[in-house]
């Protein structure tokens, strides 16, 4: 895997590639940043998707440490040294199994800050991978990402291009609260175009990658490439739509997401996560509250089914979100 | 035996836990308190001999029933009582109260009301002390329950294969709430839990406050060497129910009258007469941390709450909206 110090950076890079470059320049701009994780050493691999690849051979496994298959005592490690001054990365390997380190993250990571009454703090960053699409079936791809939000105390981000993930994880990383970086495996080896070195995205701020007039598709993650191609389609038919991808889901930048409705009037969320209880209900209920006289129609929701992640092709295509889904939810808002 | 000033240290430190626990069951039942309590009389001598084998700048991470740790380790006893009352003045402004007790100048770092999980989180701030080289130790306190819960074996095992400068300090006081120990645990001992995980293990009378101690000074000096963590299976008791207002009913009359018998307190006064310290300098140790108490429980009783705005504050590094 490329890092910019060691050859000349190309134009284009994967997903996974810009998080191990983020990594790589927060290691190198503050000795405090430490890796934990199953398999992340170079001698194990670099992890099972080799976003770690390189690290321990370049700052050795003191700061790049392979752990025993032990999420709670990952995150505790996480938490106790940050609690002291680190800023560790812990890399949850895949998004199901934060559920053996919730304790860690919901009573002890999300909360110390609050309960030592700001004597204390947590700057670590879990790293996780997820999503549906690639037949790993009901434990390896579940979108968690509102479980997460809904704690007080915890910042989440998913980033939906290699540049954001390159700025965000960077910010995540030195920021001083816990933050869960949700990364996406079915796009990890997708390319886009790469950032400069220095290129930093702050947490809690929103970007809209593409101005419209007739609706918003508010969204985050994998739902923007959805949103984009679905925007594109439409435009043909003369609809104008404005994407605006989250980059951090809680805190969610209601600025630029109430901003944006003001002007267009009408709103689809747009997530890869079950519908039901989701992020969208959240983001939809802050836009009826501020702007309900003004909306064309009721905010629209898309999500995938409310039923765990299927294995077998057909049913995992049925269930998941689509973009055939958000141009209904669209053509429906718009009459 | 322990040393004279060893002796006298430990006991300076355990009366003040058994005084605190008085008074403080004291002022719950008279209603001069609301709190939910979890009394510590009995397990003095474990957390005084253990706290007066470490430094003020090593850590320590302990549980809810963690007033005896708390003292033991230094907390100013009005800080800490301000916080047991919910008020603006306490450690962590009101905001913690006695199941999250911090205070990171005496380097009381966590105290966790979740059974097992200060243990994961003793090894960072262990890993943290290996990075740094500070030659700081961290004590990790729980009770023979925390033994049946995950956190405790993944966390020891990374704890020895990480060689982290760790003690964990298992205050075995044979109930994990409501159960007795050979009702719930499958071993004979906690100590034989920590050998299977390949760790430096030891069963000890934790009531003993020279034995205590042996056993933390020795612990202390290994991780302090680079070897790596200790378990300390401290044998104590609990005289109490789980929390207060639990009548323990389910502790046989025979064994809590043996315990009580075994009362670790009267036992080491005594020992200190035996070996000439004078019932004068014993009684002024005592005077001297009544008078502690009183001013501790008086400025709880007259500090103010909190804000109730301060729920805003320190959720994340800046404030949230109301």
């Amino acid at each position: 895997m490329s890092t910019p110090e060691n050859k000349e950076a190309p134009k284009q890079i994967m997903f996974a590639q810009a998080c191990n470059m983020a990594m790589a320049k927060a290691m190198a701009d503050d000795p405090k940043v430490i890796l934990l994780g199953e398999d992340i050493a170079d001698e194990q691999g670099g992890g099972v998707f080799k976003v770690t690849a390189g690290l321990s051979d370049k700052y050795g496994t003191d700061r790049v440490r392979s752990t025993p298959i032990s999420e709670q005592a990952i995150v505790g490690a996480a938490v106790g040294s940050a609690l002291v001054g680190y800023k560790p990365v812990a890399e949850i390997m895949l998004m199901n199994f934060v559920t053996i380190a919730m304790d860690q993250i919901v009573n002890h990571a999300a909360k110390l800050r609050f309960m030592s009454g700001g004597q204390t703090s947590v700057p670590l960053t879990i790293r996780t991978t997820t999503g549906a699409g690639t037949g790993l079936g009901g434990q390896h791809s579940d979108m968690l990402e509102a479980w997460f939000a809904h704690v007080p105390g915890l910042k989440v981000v998913a980033a939906s291009n290699p540049a954001d993930a390159y700025g965000l994880l960077y910010s995540s990383i030195m920021d001083d609260n816990p933050v869960i970086f949700i990364e996406n495996t079915p796009t990890y080896f997708t390319k886009g175009p790469a950032p400069a070195p220095d290129h930093v995205v702050p947490l809690g701020k929103a970007s809209v990658p593409r101005e419209g007039t007739d609706i918003s598709l508010i969204t985050y993650g994998r739902g923007v490439g959805a949103s984009h191609a679905v925007a594109e389609k439409l435009a043909a038919d003369g609809i104008s739509c404005e994407v605006v991808d989250l980059r951090t889901i809680a805190p969610f930048d209601e600025e630029t997401v109430l901003k944006s409705v003001a002007k267009t009037k009408a709103a689809v969320v747009v997530h890869e996560a079950v519908k039901n209880f989701g992020t969208g209900a959240e983001i939809s209920s802050r836009i009826h509250e501020e702007l309900f006289s003004e909306l064309k129609a009721p905010v629209g929701r898309v999500g995938s089914g409310y039923a765990p992640v299927p294995f077998s092709p057909t049913i995992e295509k049925a269930w998941m979100f689509s973009e055939d889904d958000i141009e209904r939810e669209i053509r429906k808002i718009l009459g | 035996m322990a040393e004279k000033d060893v002796l006298i240290d430990i006991f300076t430190r355990a009366d003040l836990i058994m005084q605190s626990d008085i008074k403080f069951r004291k002022m719950i039942g008279g209603g001069q308190l609301q709190i939910v309590y979890y009394p510590v009389r009995g397990q003095e001598v474990v957390a005084s001999a253990m706290m007066a084998a470490i430094n003020q700048e090593d850590y320590l991470v302990t549980i809810y029933r963690g007033l005896h740790d708390q003292l033991a380790k230094g907390i100013p006893s009005k800080d800490l009582w301000a916080e047991f009352a919910g008020k603006a003045t306490g450690t962590c402004k009101g905001k913690g109260g006695p199941m999250h007790i911090t205070h990171p100048e005496t380097g009381v770092m966590v105290t966790t009301g979740i059974v097992g999980s200060g243990i994961p989180i003793a090894n960072g701030l262990a890993l943290a002390s290996q990075l740094d080289k500070d030659n700081k130790v961290t004590v990790c306190c729980f009770g023979d329950g925390a033994s049946n819960i995950g956190a405790f074996h993944e966390g020891l095992n990374m704890a020895q294969i990480w060689k982290l400068p760790v003690i964990f300090l298992c205050q075995n006081n044979l109930y994990s709430e409501h159960t007795p120990m050979e009702f719930a645990t499958s071993s004979k001992t906690i100590k034989q839990r920590g050998d299977g995980l390949g760790m430096r293990s030891v069963r000890v009378n934790g009531n003993d406050a020279s034995e205590m101690y042996a056993a933390a000074k020795e612990a202390v000096e290994y991780a302090r060497a680079g070897n790596g963590p200790t378990l300390i299976e401290a044998m104590t008791f609990r005289f109490h129910g789980h929390l207060l207002g639990d009548t323990g009913h389910y502790i046989p009359k025979e064994e809590m009258e043996q315990a009580l018998k075994d009362d670790p307190m009267p036992i080491l006064r005594q020992q200190l007469l035996d070996i000439q310290v004078s019932e004068a300098d014993i009684a002024a140790i005592e005077a001297k941390n009544a008078a502690i108490i009183e001013e501790a429980a008086q400025f709880a009783l007259d500090s103010d709450y909190p804000s109730g705005d301060e729920y805003r504050i320190d959720v994340l590094d800046v404030e949230i909206a109301a």
